[in-house]
C-alpha cells in the first residue's frame, strides 16, 4: 500500500491498518531482533576481550606506581599527588573487603555467595529446648544479592581505577599537570555537575528500587511461603514451578483464579481510563463553554476529590454504600427499595460500584487537563467550521476530539497502566470484596492484579506467587506499553503536531 | 490585541452600510441566543447536579463527625441518616490518652460509680427523686463496690409490691443515669488530658519560643545600632544566638518534659530537639539576616531618605516576630509528643514525615530533573531507559525487601517515622517527569550566556535556573507534602502493629475497619475532618501550580 492510499483511508481504517501492520511485522522484528542479539553479544564478548587487553597493556608499560595500584587501589592516585581520588578509592577497597572478608564467618559476602546456589542447607533444630538457628535463606538471598552488586561495583571501580593511572600517565607524558584534589573538588560543580546531583538518587534506587526488584523476581523462583518461613525453615530454588501453577489451565487452583483476576484487571482498567476521560472532557467543555458563569466555583468543587485525601473521601464512601450505610437507609427510607441493595456483596454490584465511584474521584483529573489543553485549540478551527456550518457536535467530533485524542495520547496510556495499578480505589472501596469459593489465595470478585498481589504479601505470606503476579504485571504493562507506543503517533515525536 | 479591537467595528460598519441585513441579523442573533440560554441552563442543571453529587459525601462526612458517638445510646449505630444535634465529643476523644470507645460504652455500673454519678449530677436527682429513693432503698445492704446497678434493677422489677410505672421510671431513671455517667467519664478524662497535659505543653512552649524570638530579634537591633560593622556583627550575634539556642533548649528539655510528667528525659529527646533548635536558629538567623541587611541597606541608597532611626527598626519588629513565631508553631507542631493521645501522635508522625519527605524529595527530584534536562553526559539515555522499566514494576513488589532492609537499620516499628522518611525518597528521584518537562522549556540560551560569563554549573543552576522553576518547585514540594498523609500500604507495613508510630491513614483505616467499627465511625469522621481541612486548604492555595504540572505533564507523557 502506497502512502497515497493510505491517506484516503478513513480513521478506523487507519488505525485497523496500523495494527495490521504492527501485527505483520512482528515476525520480521523479531528477526531483526535476534540477529541484533547476535551482533550485539559478539561486540559484548569483543569489549571484554578489548578490556583485559587494556588492562593487561597498562600492566605492562606502565610504571610501579602504576602497577602496584592493581594490588593497592588509588595507590597511584596518591603517589602521583592526587589524593583526594586515591583515597576514595582505598577507603572503598577497605570497605569491599571488610564486608567480603568479615571476621564472623558467617556475617561476610564470602558466606552468602557460597551459599546462593541452596539457599542454606543448615535447618534450625531444637536442642534441649534451646533453639539452634541454622542458616535463614531469606538474609542469604538478600545479601548473596547484594555481594553480587558489591562485586560488580568492585570489579568496575577497580577498572576505573587502573585507567586513571593510564590515563595521568600519559598526561604526564605529555608534561600537562594533574588535576588538584582542589580542582576535582571544584570540577564536581562545574564540569562533573551532574555526578554531584545524581550520586545520591542513583544510590537510594539502587538500593531500595533495584536491589529488592532483582530479589523478588529470585524470589519467583524458589518456595518462599508461609510453609518455608525463615528463620525456622529453609526455603530453596525451584525453577518455574510458580510460573506454572499460575499459568495453569485447570480452573481449579491459582490458574483460573489468576485468568479471572487478569480479565477484570484489564476490564476495570479499561473502564476507569476512557470513562473518565470522555465524562471528565464533557464537563471541562461544559465549564469552559461560553456564557457560563462562576467558572472558578464549578471547578473548586469538582477538585474537592483531589484535594481530600483518599483514605479519608474513598472509606467514607465506601461506607456509604455498605448495607447498613447511608444510600440504602435513605432508598429504604424514602420507599425505593424495599431490601438494601448489595453494593458490596455481589460480584457484579461491587464491579459497578466500584467503577461508579472511581468516575467521582476520576472526572477532576481529566476536567483540569483537557481544561488545559482546549484553551490552546486554535480558535480559527472554530471559526471557520462555524462558517462552514458545522453544528456543535460535528465541530466536537472533527476538531476538539482529535485535538484532545493527540495531545493527550500518552496521558491515556499512562493513565491505563496507572489504572492496572490503582491500588488505592479498590483497596480502600472495596477490598477486592467480595470474596468467594470459587477463587483461591484469598481473591475476590473486585481484586485487581495489584491488590491480590497485596493480599498474597500481607495476609497470606505466599511471597513466592506474590513475585510471580508482579513479574506477570509487569510482562502485562510493558506488552500494553509495547504495542501502544507503535501505534500512537505523539508517543513516538512530540513535535509532530505543532 | 488592536486587531481583535478592529474585527467588532467593521462588523458594525458594514451592518450600517447594507440597510437591509441589520434586521435579520438581529432576529439571527436573537434565535440563536434564545437557543444559547437553553444550552446554557442545561449547562447549569448538569453543573448543579454533579455539585450535589460531588460535595454530598463531604458534607456528610461533616455533619457526622459532629453527632457525639456517645449519646446514639449503648447501640452506637452513627451510622445511620444523620439527625439533628451538634456536639464536639468526637473532636475531644481524639485528644484522650489511651483512648477506647469501649470505656465509654457504659451498660452497667456498680452501686458505688451509679450514686456517685448521681451525686455529681444534683438536676438529675432532684428531678427523678422518687425513682432515686426506690433505688437507694433497694440497694441498702448490698456491697457499693462489687453489686451492680442491674442487679439491683431486676430485684426491683420482680418486686410487686411497688407499681408498674413506678418500676418503669426507676428503669427509664437508671438509663439516664447511664449516660450521664457515660458524659461524666468523658469530660472528666478530657479535662484530665487536654486542660492537664496540652495546654500546658502548648502554652509554655508557645511561651517560650514566643520569649526567645523577642530575644533575639531585640538583640539584633540592640547590635545592630552598637555597632555598623556588619560582618563583625555578624559573628557576634551568631555566638550570642547560640548561647540563647542552647539555654532554650536545656530548658525545654529538662524542666518542660519533665513538669508535665513524662519521664525524664532520655538521649533521644536531646538529639530530636537539637535538630529542631538548630533547624529554627538556622531559619531565625536567615531571616534576620537578610532582612535586616538588604532592608537597611537599600534603603540607605535612596539619595535622600532619612537615616534609620531606632524607631524604624522596632517597627520591623513585629513583622519578624511573627515570622519567628509561626516557624516556632511549625517546628513544635513536628514535635508534638507520642505521649499524647494516639491520634495527636498520629498526626505528628504524618506531620513530621511530610515536613521532612517534602524538603529532601523536591532537592532529589529537581536535581535529578535538571541533570537529565539540562546536563549531557554519558550514560544519560541508560538512566532514563533504566528508570522506564523500573518503573513497570508494581511497587508493592519491593515491600517485604525494603521491611528486611529498613529492620536491619533498625527503622521498623518504633522507628518507622524515619523509616518511612527513607522509603519515600530513596526512590523518588524515579519520578523526575513532569519537572523535567518544565526544565526542557527553559531556553537553553540562559544557561549559555551565564556559562560565558564564567558562571560554574553549580551557579547556573541555583542562580538563573532555580528562579525561574518557582512553579514546579512550588509543584514539588505539594506533591511531597501530600503524598505520605495518604499512604496506607507502607506506613502499616512498616509500623506493623505499634500503634504509636501510625501515621493518620492507618491509624483511621483501624478504626473504620476494625470488628466494632460502629463505635469509631464517628470518630474516624472527626479525625479525618482534622486532617483533610488544611490538607485541602493548602491544595485549594495552591492549586494553580498543580494545574500546571499537571497539565504539562499530560500533555508531555
Amino acid at each position: 500500500m502506497t502512502d497515497l492510499d493510505y491517506l484516503k483511508l478513513s480513521k478506523p481504517k487507519k488505525l485497523l491498518y496500523r495494527m495490521g501492520a504492527f501485527f505483520k511485522a512482528i515476525p520480521k522484528k523479531t528477526g531483526h531482533f535476534f540477529a541484533n542479539l547476535g551482533k550485539k553479544i559478539l561486540r559484548f564478548f569483543k569489549g571484554i576481550g578489548a578490556w583485559f587487553a587494556e588492562v593487561f597493556s597498562t600492566f605492562r608499560d606502565g610504571d610501579w606506581k602504576t602497577r602496584l595500584s592493581y594490588l593497592i587501589m588509588g595507590f597511584g592516585s596518591i603517589a602521583r599527588g592526587q589524593w583526594g581520588r586515591g583515597v576514595l578509592f582505598l577507603l572503598f577497597q577497605t570497605v569491599f573487603n571488610v564486608y567480603m572478608f568479615f571476621p564472623d564467618a558467617s556475617k561476610s559476602g564470602c558466606f552468602y555467595l557460597a551459599k546462593l546456589s541452596t539457599l542454606g542447607t543448615v535447618e534450625t533444630q531444637k536442642i534441649n529446648r534451646r533453639t539452634v538457628y541454622g542458616d535463614n535463606s531469606f538474609f542469604i538471598l538478600l545479601y548473596g544479592v547484594l555481594t553480587l552488586f558489591f562485586i560488580a561495583a568492585f570489579i568496575y571501580t577497580w577498572y576505573q581505577n587502573i585507567r586513571q593511572n593510564r590515563i595521568s600517565e600519559q598526561i604526564l607524558k605529555s608534561g600537562h599537570k594533574l588535576k588538584t584534589t582542589k580542582e576535582d573538588v571544584t570540577s564536581l560543580m562545574d564540569e562533573q555537575f551532574h555526578k554531584t546531583l545524581l550520586a545520591l538518587p542513583t544510590l537510594g534506587v539502587t538500593v531500595f528500587t533495584i536491589l529488592p526488584i532483582i530479589f523478588m523476581i529470585l524470589v519467583a523462583f524458589t518456595n518462599f511461603d508461609a510453609t518455608h518461613q525463615p528463620p525456622g525453615k529453609l526455603f530453596t530454588w525451584v525453577g518455574w514451578d510458580n510460573f506454572r501453577q499460575l499459568l495453569s489451565t485447570d480452573t481449579e487452583s491459582y490458574g483460573g483464579t489468576f485468568r479471572q483476576v487478569l480479565l477484570w484487571t484489564l476490564i476495570w482498567a479499561f473502564f476507569a481510563t476512557f470513562l473518565n476521560y470522555f465524562l471528565g472532557m464533557m464537563v471541562a467543555i461544559m465549564i469552559n463553554k461560553k456564557g457560563i458563569k462562576l467558572k472558578k466555583v464549578w471547578r473548586t468543587i469538582l477538585v474537592m476529590t483531589i484535594a481530600i485525601p483518599q483514605f479519608v473521601s474513598l472509606l467514607y464512601v465506601s461506607k456509604m454504600f455498605a448495607q447498613d450505610g447511608l444510600i440504602n437507609a435513605y432508598l429504604m427510607k424514602w420507599g425505593w427499595i424495599q431490601s438494601p441493595i448489595p453494593f458490596w456483596t455481589d460480584p457484579m454490584w461491587a464491579r459497578f460500584t466500584v467503577i461508579l465511584i472511581n468516575v467521582w474521584i476520576g472526572i477532576p483529573y481529566l476536567m483540569l487537563i483537557a481544561t488545559g489543553i482546549l484553551m490552546n485549540i486554535p480558535a480559527d478551527l472554530y471559526e471557520s467550521a462555524r462558517i462552514d456550518g458545522a453544528n456543535a457536535f460535528q465541530m466536537y467530533q472533527k476538531i476538539t476530539l482529535p485535538y484532545m485524542l493527540f495531545v493527550t495520547g500518552p496521558y491515556l496510556l499512562t493513565s491505563f497502566t496507572g489504572n492496572i495499578n490503582n491500588f488505592n480505589v479498590i483497596f480502600l472501596l472495596s477490598g477486592g470484596k467480595p470474596l468467594s469459593m470459587e477463587l483461591s489465595g484469598n481473591a475476590g470478585y473486585t481484586d485487581l492484579l495489584i491488590t491480590w498481589l497485596y493480599k498474597m504479601t500481607v495476609n497470606d505470606t505466599n511471597y513466592k506467587l506474590a513475585a510471580v503476579i508482579g513479574i506477570l504485571v509487569f510482562v502485562v504493562l510493558a506488552v500494553i506499553n509495547l504495542i501502544t507506543y507503535n501505534l500512537i503517533p505523539s508517543v513516538k515525536n512530540e513535535e509532530d503536531f505543532q | 490585541m488592536s486587531t481583535m479591537k478592529k474585527v467588532p467595528e467593521a462588523d458594525v460598519m458594514t451592518d450600517n452600510k447594507s440597510g437591509v441585513a441589520p434586521e435579520s441579523k438581529i432576529e439571527k442573533t436573537r434565535s440563536k441566543s434564545g437557543h444559547e440560554r437553553r444550552v446554557n441552563t442545561a449547562v447549569y442543571v448538569v453543573l448543579i447536579v454533579m455539585s450535589v453529587v460531588w460535595l454530598t459525601p463531604f458534607v456528610f462526612l461533616v455533619c457526622q463527625s459532629f453527632r457525639s458517638f456517645l449519646n446514639e445510646g449503648g447501640g452506637m449505630v452513627p451510622y445511620v441518616i444523620p439527625q439533628k444535634g451538634f456536639s464536639l465529643d468526637n473532636y475531644k476523644a481524639l485528644f484522650i490518652k489511651g483512648f477506647t470507645a469501649k470505656k465509654y460504652l457504659v451498660n452497667d455500673l456498680t452501686l458505688q460509680e451509679f450514686f456517685d454519678t448521681l451525686d455529681g449530677d444534683e438536676t438529675l436527682a432532684r428531678d427523678n427523686a422518687e425513682a432515686a429513693a426506690l433505688l437507694r432503698s433497694a440497694a441498702e445492704g448490698r456491697d457499693p463496690a462489687k453489686d451492680t446497678i442491674s442487679s439491683v434493677m431486676s430485684a426491683v422489677q420482680k418486686d410487686e409490691s411497688v407499681g408498674q410505672d413506678k418500676r418503669d421510671a426507676a428503669s427509664a431513671f437508671m438509663r439516664t443515669v447511664f449516660s450521664a455517667a457515660r458524659n461524666q467519664r468523658f469530660e472528666n478524662d478530657f479535662r484530665q488530658d487536654f486542660n492537664g497535659r496540652f495546654i500546658p505543653w502548648w502554652t509554655k512552649t508557645f511561651v517560650i519560643g514566643a520569649c526567645f524570638s523577642l530575644a533575639v530579634v531585640a538583640l539584633c537591633i540592640l547590635l545592630k545600632r552598637l555597632n555598623e560593622n556588619s560582618d563583625q556583627l555578624y559573628r557576634f550575634r551568631l555566638l550570642i544566638m547560640l548561647g540563647i539556642l542552647i539555654a532554650a533548649y536545656l530548658c525545654y528539655v529538662l524542666t518542660i518534659k519533665q513538669q508535665m510528667g513524662y519521664a525524664p528525659a532520655a538521649a533521644g529527646d536531646y538529639v530530636q530537639l537539637g535538630i529542631i533548635f538548630l533547624l529554627f536558629a538556622l531559619f531565625s538567623l536567615l531571616a534576620v539576616n537578610s532582612f535586616l541587611k538588604r532592608e537597611g541597606k537599600l534603603l540607605q541608597q535612596i539619595p535622600g531618605y532619612p537615616p534609620e532611626t531606632a524607631w524604624d527598626k522596632i517597627k520591623k519588629a513585629p513583622v519578624l516576630f511573627l515570622e519567628f513565631l509561626a516557624m516556632f508553631v511549625v517546628m513544635t507542631c513536628a514535635l508534638i509528643p507520642t505521649e499524647n493521645s494516639d491520634y495527636v501522635g498520629w498526626y505528628g508522625n504524618t506531620l513530621t514525615i511530610a515536613l521532612f519527605t517534602a524538603v529532601i524529595q523536591t532537592v532529589i527530584v529537581l536535581s535529578v530533573s535538571y541533570a537529565l534536562s539540562r546536563l549531557r553526559f554519558k550514560g544519560r539515555k541508560l538512566i532514563m531507559n533504566v528508570v522506564l522499566v523500573l518503573g513497570l514494576f508494581p511497587g508493592f513488589l519491593s515491600m517485604i525487601t525494603l521491611y528486611f532492609l529498613l529492620k536491619s537499620l533498625g527503622m521498623t516499628g518504633p522507628g518507622a517515622v524515619p523509616g518511612l522518611i527513607l522509603i519515600y525518597c530513596a526512590s523518588s528521584g524515579m519520578g523526575y517527569y513532569i519537572s523535567k518537562g518544565f526544565f526542557d522549556t527553559i531556553p537553553k540560551s540562559l544557561d549559555e550566556s551565564a556559562r560565558i560569563d564564567g558562571a560554574t554549573r553549580f551557579q547556573v543552576f541555583l542562580k538563573i535556573i532555580m528562579p525561574l522553576a518557582k512553579p514546579i518547585v512550588i509543584y514539588t514540594v505539594l506533591m511531597a507534602f501530600m503524598g505520605p498523609w495518604g499512604d496506607y500500604v507502607f506506613a502499616s507495613y512498616v509500623a506493623f502493629g505499634n500503634v504509636p508510630t501510625y501515621n493518620v491513614a492507618v491509624g483511621l483505616y483501624q478504626w473504620v475497619n476494625v470488628a466494632d467499627y460502629q463505635g469509631y465511625f464517628t470518630l474516624f469522621c472527626a479525625g479525618g475532618v482534622l486532617v483533610a481541612v488544611p490538607i485541602t486548604a493548602l491544595f485549594l492555595a495552591l492549586q494553580k501550580y498543580y494545574v500546571e504540572g499537571v497539565t504539562g505533564g499530560a500533555v508531555k507523557g
